[in-house]
This record gives C-alpha cells, sequence and structure tokens, in this order.
C-alpha cells in the first residue's frame, strides 16, 4: 500500500500546480521576446568598447585581451594615434579590434586584462545571426557612439529592445567588489559616455536587497 | 435499402469521423496545455486563441513535409502499417453510442456508428488489430530500435489485453443482471445504466464493478501505449519507438491513431462505467434542442474526465521498467481481474438466484 501512497503524492503534486498555474502564480515561464526578466548584474554578455565623456576612445590597442584570450578570439592592431587629432588619449589606438563571437566563451578575461577598462562586457545577448560573417564583431560594432549607445548589428529587431542598447553598464570586472566591506559606497571605475556612470560600489545587503535575493541566483 | 436510409447511414459515419477528427485536435491541444500546466509552464499560445490551433498549425507542416523511405524498410509492409494503425482507431469508435437518438423527417437516427450485437467483441478485435500496425511498422522498418518497439508492443498488448478482456466481462456479466438477458452491445449496455438509485445515486455500472474500473483504465493505458506504460516508444532508450524510421504524413497517421485511441479507449470506459450518454436532460425545463444536446454533453463530459486521467498519469508517473510493467500485468492485474469476476459473478447469482442452500 505505500506503492498507492506515493502514487497519489505524486497526483497531488501535479494537481495542486496546474490549479496554482490556471488560477495562481504558478507560472515560472515568462513570455520572452515580449517580457523580459531582468539580467543579472553581472550577466555576461556581449562585448562594448567604450570611450571616454569626452568622446575619446580607451582602447590603446596593447592586444592584452588578445593575448589574455583563451578562445583566442580577438584580433587586435593598434596604431600610432595622429598627434593633432588623437583617438585615444595614449599614445597608440586600436585600429583594428575584432571578437569572433562564435569562439567566444564569454569568460570575461578580456575584461580582467584591459588596463583601461575599455572593453566590457554588456547584458546583451541577442546576437544571432544568418552568417558566420557577421558573427566577426569588428570594430565598427563594438564601440560605443559618442553618445554612450551600443551600436547592433540588427537595431530592428524585435528581439532587440532599444533600451538595452543603452546600457553598457551590465558588467565590468569578475573581481567586481561588490559585498566587500572596504570598497563600499567608492566610486570603483571611470567615466565613460553615454548612460554608464558607475556608481560607487553598493554592499552586498544592498544587492540582495534590490534583487530580492542572493546574488548566485540565476535572477 | 432505400435512400434516407443509406443517407442515415452515411451521415453516422460522418459524424464519427468528424468527432474524432475534432477531438483529436482538441486532445492533442489539451494534453499540451494540461501537461504545461502541471509543469508551471504556459504551453502552446500562438497559433489562434489560446493556441488551440496549434494541433492544425501541426498537422499542416506535417502533411506538406517529406515522407521518407529508407533504403532498407519492407515497402509494401512499411506503407501498409499507418493505415493498419489508424483505420481499427476509426472503427472502435464506430461501436460506441454517444447521444440520444433523434428523429429528421420520420427516419430515427441513432448517434453511434453502427449498433452491432457484438460489439464489445468487436471493440477487443480492433485493439487488437492496432498492434498489428506497430509490430509491422516496426519489423518493416528495417532498424534495430523499431523492431524492439514493435516487440515491446506485442509483448505488452497480449499482457493488458488480457486484463482489459476479463474487466470487460465482469461488467457484461453485471448488464446481464440489469436486463433482459445478457448483451454485448454497447448501445444496450448505456441503456441498462439509465436511472438512479434511490433517486440521485446514477445507475452506473461503475458503482458496483469498481474494481473492474480500475483494472480497466490501468489496461487501456497500457494499450494505448501511453506514459506510464510506454515502453513501445520509449524516447529515452528507442528513439521513438516503431515510428522511428517514419516521417511527414505516415508519421502523423500514427499520431492521429494513438490520439484516436487515447479517445475512443476513453469513450469505451465511459460508456461501460460511467453510463455512457445517459444523465439528467431536464425534459420538462429547457428547450428541446438543449434537451436532444444534452446526452452528447454528458457523454463528452464523461469521455474526457478519463482523458485528463490519461494526461494526469503522463505528468505524474515516471516510466515503467520492462519487468515491471510485466510485473503489473501478470501478476496484478490479471489475477485480480479473474478474482473480481469471479467474486462479482458469484455475488450477482445470488442475488438473482438466492443462495444454493437457502
Amino acid at each position: 500500500m505505500g506503492v498507492l501512497a506515493e502514487f497519489l503524492k505524486g497526483l497531488a503534486v501535479t494537481g495542486k500546480t496546474m490549479i496554482r498555474t490556471i488560477f495562481g502564480d504558478g507560472l515560472v515561464t515568462t513570455q520572452y521576446p515580449k517580457e523580459k526578466r531582468q539580467k543579472p548584474q553581472r550577466f555576461h554578455g556581449r562585448h562594448v568598447l567604450n570611450r571616454y565623456p569626452d568622446g575619446m576612445e580607451k582602447c590603446i590597442g596593447c592586444e592584452l585581451c588578445a593575448g589574455v584570450c583563451p578562445a583566442k578570439c580577438i584580433y587586435v592592431r593598434g596604431e600610432d594615434n595622429d598627434p593633432d587629432n588623437p583617438t585615444s588619449p595614449g599614445e597608440r589606438y586600436g585600429y583594428v579590434y575584432e571578437i569572433n563571437m562564435l569562439r567566444c566563451i564569454f569568460c570575461g578575461l578580456c575584461v580582467e586584462a584591459c588596463p583601461t577598462e575599455a572593453i566590457t562586457m554588456t547584458t546583451l545577448f541577442e546576437f544571432s545571426t544568418t552568417s558566420r560573417n557577421d558573427a566577426i564583431y569588428t570594430r565598427e560594432t563594438l564601440l560605443m557612439d559618442e553618445k554612450g549607445n551600443v551600436p547592433h548589428m540588427f537595431p530592428e529587431d524585435p528581439l532587440i529592445e532599444p533600451k538595452e542598447l543603452l546600457t553598457a553598464d551590465g558588467w565590468v570586472r569578475a573581481t567586481a567588489p561588490a559585498g566587500m566591506a572596504a570598497y563600499e559606497g567608492v566610486q570603483m571605475w571611470q567615466r565613460t559616455a553615454g548612460p554608464a556612470d558607475w556608481s560607487p560600489e553598493p554592499s552586498q545587503d544592498e544587492i540582495d536587497a534590490t534583487t530580492g535575493k542572493s546574488e548566485d541566483g540565476d535572477g | 435499402m432505400s435512400l434516407a436510409e443509406f443517407g442515415i447511414v452515411f451521415l453516422r459515419a460522418l459524424m464519427v469521423f468528424g468527432l474524432l477528427l475534432v477531438a483529436t485536435i482538441v486532445n492533442i491541444w489539451a494534453e499540451r496545455k494540461i501537461l504545461a500546466d502541471m509543469q508551471a509552464r504556459i504551453g502552446p499560445n500562438r497559433a489562434g486563441p489560446f493556441g488551440i490551433l496549434q494541433t492544425v498549425a501541426d498537422g499542416l507542416k506535417l502533411f506538406f513535409k517529406e515522407s521518407i523511405t529508407p533504403r532498407k524498410v519492407e515497402l509494401g509492409m512499411y506503407m501498409l502499417a499507418p493505415f493498419l494503425a489508424v483505420i481499427p482507431a476509426f472503427l472502435i469508435f464506430m461501436m460506441v453510442p454517444f447521444g440520444r437518438p433523434f428523429t429528421i423527417g420520420g427516419n430515427e437516427v441513432a448517434l453511434v456508428g453502427a449498433d452491432l450485437n457484438i460489439g464489445l467483441l468487436f471493440v477487443l478485435a480492433m485493439s487488437s488489430m492496432a498492434v498489428y500496425a506497430v509490430v509491422l511498422a516496426g519489423w518493416s522498418s528495417g532498424s534495430k530500435y523499431p523492431l524492439l518497439g514493435g516487440v515491446r508492443a506485442t509483448a505488452q498488448a497480449i499482457s493488458y489485453e488480457a486484463a482489459m478482456g476479463l474487466a470487460m466481462v465482469a461488467v457484461v456479466v453485471y448488464s446481464a443482471t440489469q436486463g433482459d438477458g445478457g448483451t454485448l452491445s454497447l448501445v444496450e449496455i448505456v441503456e441498462r445504466q439509465n436511472g438512479t438509485w434511490a433517486g440521485f445515486i446514477p445507475r452506473w455500472n461503475l458503482f458496483p464493478q469498481v474494481a473492474a474500473f480500475v483494472i480497466f483504465l490501468l489496461a487501456i493505458i497500457a494499450e494505448t501505449n501511453r506514459a506510464p506504460f510506454d515502453l513501445v516508444e520509449a524516447e529515452q532508450e528507442l528513439v521513438g519507438g516503431f515510428h522511428t524510421e517514419y516521417s511527414g504524413m505516415r508519421f502523423a497517421m500514427f499520431f492521429l491513431a494513438e490520439y484516436i485511441n487515447i479517445f475512443s479507449m476513453s469513450a469505451i470506459a465511459a460508456t461501460l462505467f460511467l453510463g455512457g450518454w445517459s444523465g439528467p436532460t431536464f425534459e420538462d425545463s429547457v428547450p428541446a434542442f438543449i434537451s436532444a444536446i444534452l446526452p452528447t454533453v454528458w457523454f463528452l463530459l464523461k469521455t474526457y474526465a478519463i482523458v485528463f486521467i490519461f494526461f494526469w498519469l503522463r505528468a505524474t508517473l515516471p516510466r515503467l521498467r520492462y519487468d515491471q510493467l510485466m510485473t503489473l500485468g501478470w501478476k496484478g492485474l490479471i489475477p485480480a481481474a479473474v478474482v473480481w469476476l469471479i467474486v462479482s459473478t458469484i455475488s450477482m447469482g445470488f442475488r438473482q438466484f438466492g443462495a444454493p442452500w437457502g
């Protein structure tokens, strides 16, 4: 009879779930293209090349990102700045910057390696293409414009919410010290063009309070 | 046969055909929706209101897809099998009365495909025929997984058909005590369940034959190869089972047959145990056309209650292991059905003829 009791228990579980789904808030899925979930703060999305608020590019063409990339998917070629009309504040700038998104494993090591925080990751993740060539993101596709908008291959795509293209501040460093008491309230990052004005590091408690759940949840 | 009579026979066949096709469309959609609800998902919601046209869309898609014929198949059997699956599925439902007879222009139209006096035997025969389709499909595909699926189907059908038949016999014996002599006609069995006991309990066979109902329910789930008895098409082990090598419309026909079988087996369970179309018609208080339709409504409600049990079990239970399936069939259901048949028959004998020592 133990089997029968277990059997009825199982039926009760599915039955209850059904009633909760139909009449209550049991639903765990969202209507994805229509409604989007808030992505976790440190979501590893597509990359973006940042600018300083004055419009200068942050990338100095040092190729550290290319060197650290475990998937060998970044190709950078630096070039000397024109002294009269410099592209970046340094000596050189990233003349060619390509990321092959088909090979990228979104580990974020390039972001870690970058000495000037030129490359960061956004929370954008919708970049399917119909051609392999389109998956190789070039400087034009990666570099934010002067206002700080993130360029996108298909900005008219129904999956893309225009608002998301304005948030280049998804994630900065895997070792972002959020939650470490020593860094609380300290402004950690340099300013970029556009809305990505990094707020001071919140404490772990603040993060938990705003997201309503702990950081390691999947949102 | 006059033209009117021919027309009525044609109309009846057409009604069965249409009802089954519509029921299949609704069934597949309902299954996906109910499973989704039980798994806290949304389910199909794109095609039509609440996604109800999803099945139509899927059917059209399959219809326009290429029917691939693999090189190693036994062509004749391979082509025949889908039809062998669909035709018995339709024929089973021909026996089931799905409403009260009504009259058009002086001709009585019985809402049943065909009223055979051996209705139940025909149902058993046709449900056995359906196994041939699975076996032939499995064998003629010339591939290992379908073959395994086909072999499993044979063993499973033989095991569970016995229990199903014995549960039916108990009902037939009981039903014989309710009217004038024994009958195998489903129309007659439904009519004998009309009325109530003590004014409010419906005279369904379910109450005196509750054990037979449980056995029958388990057996029809196994008979239609549904979870948790779907070893025939166990995806994790056999890819798709017997229909692995089928595609396009031929695959759709197997799918259609499966869902028609679910519906017609549920309809037979409703007919045998839940009184079929019998139920209150409120002839005094509602317009005539409503009281004419109500029996069909009762029938569909009862059938869908049982179809819902199919879906509920599928959402809940994991698939049985092969030896568990056989153990349940041979050591559980068949002995239980035999014992129940003997017990219920003896008790009915006592009631009918009095105790032999009395």
